[in-house]
């Protein structure tokens, strides 16, 4: 078992931090590169909620808690923003709360697709947590070879 | 984020390349919005995805954002090379639908 804990304040630019130091966790794992990058697009998509939703009107600290557990690799990212009104609502394709921003309302989606396991858990005022997990490691494949 | 770009017969030609998230996309996005106007007698724009090394779902709301502009000037827009990531995003989201990809 492996653990760390990324703690930063809600500025856009460290969304590219984030994925990369998750990534550079990761790779601990030897994941492929398909997992690599389906953990980096969902990470990024969580950290961009925290920052653009969460910490909408104000800045705060977006934690980002990764642990390995064998082949699965877990991570939860939080913040202490201003929560989801309406979760089931949120989870929903292509909605979005920021109709005019160019939001695509795909970012749920695509943690809920990129990653093994998903989950949510926030109310108003709140904050936010997503958990995810991924088996890593295309095992067979690479005895195989 | 660099953009570059190339006029193709009526085809307009745009290389985008490095990370596309929300910190990035705005100043990338005002730069295509200026190329696109400055060629909005041509037929058609053709997004070049091969340099982007990370796009997340800020980049569907960026395509579909470029989509509107095009259509109000009559023009179609198609898109090539992504990579297996951003591949992955494109058709989860439908996107080649409206923008095919070539």
């Amino acid at each position: 078992m492996n653990e760390m804990i990324l703690k930063f304040p809600s500025k856009s630019e460290n969304e590219v931090f984030a994925r990369n130091a998750v990534a550079a966790f990761l790779l601990t794992m030897n994941p492929t590169l398909s997992e690599l990058s389906d953990v980096k697009t969902a990470v990024s998509e969580a950290v961009t909620n925290c920052i653009v939703h969460g910490y909408r009107d104000a800045e705060g600290w977006v934690t980002v808690r990764c642990r390995t557990e064998k082949d699965v690799f877990r991570i939860e990212i939080s913040d202490e923003g201003k929560g989801i009104e309406n979760v089931e609502a949120a989870l929903q394709p292509f909605f979005t709360t920021l109709p005019g921003e160019e939001r695509s309302g795909m970012g749920f989606t695509i943690m809920q697709t990129f990653m093994n396991e998903f989950s949510v858990r926030s109310s108003p005022g709140m904050g936010t947590t997503v958990l995810m997990s991924k088996a890593i490691g295309e095992r067979e494949e690479r005895n195989a070879g | 984020m660099n953009l570059q770009w190339s006029k193709r017969g009526d085809d307009l030609y745009i290389y985008l390349s490095g990370e596309l998230d929300e910190h990035s996309v705005g100043e990338v996005r005002d730069r295509t919005d200026r190329l696109i106007d400055g060629h909005a007698g041509l037929s058609r724009a053709v997004f070049n995805l091969a340099g982007l090394r990370f796009m997340d779902s800020t980049g569907i709301g960026f395509l579909i954002g470029r989509y509107k502009r095009l259509k109000k000037y009559g023009m179609a827009m198609a898109l090539e090379a992504p990579d297996a990531g951003a591949d992955k995003i494109l058709s989860l989201s439908g996107l080649y639908s409206l923008m095919p990809k070539q």
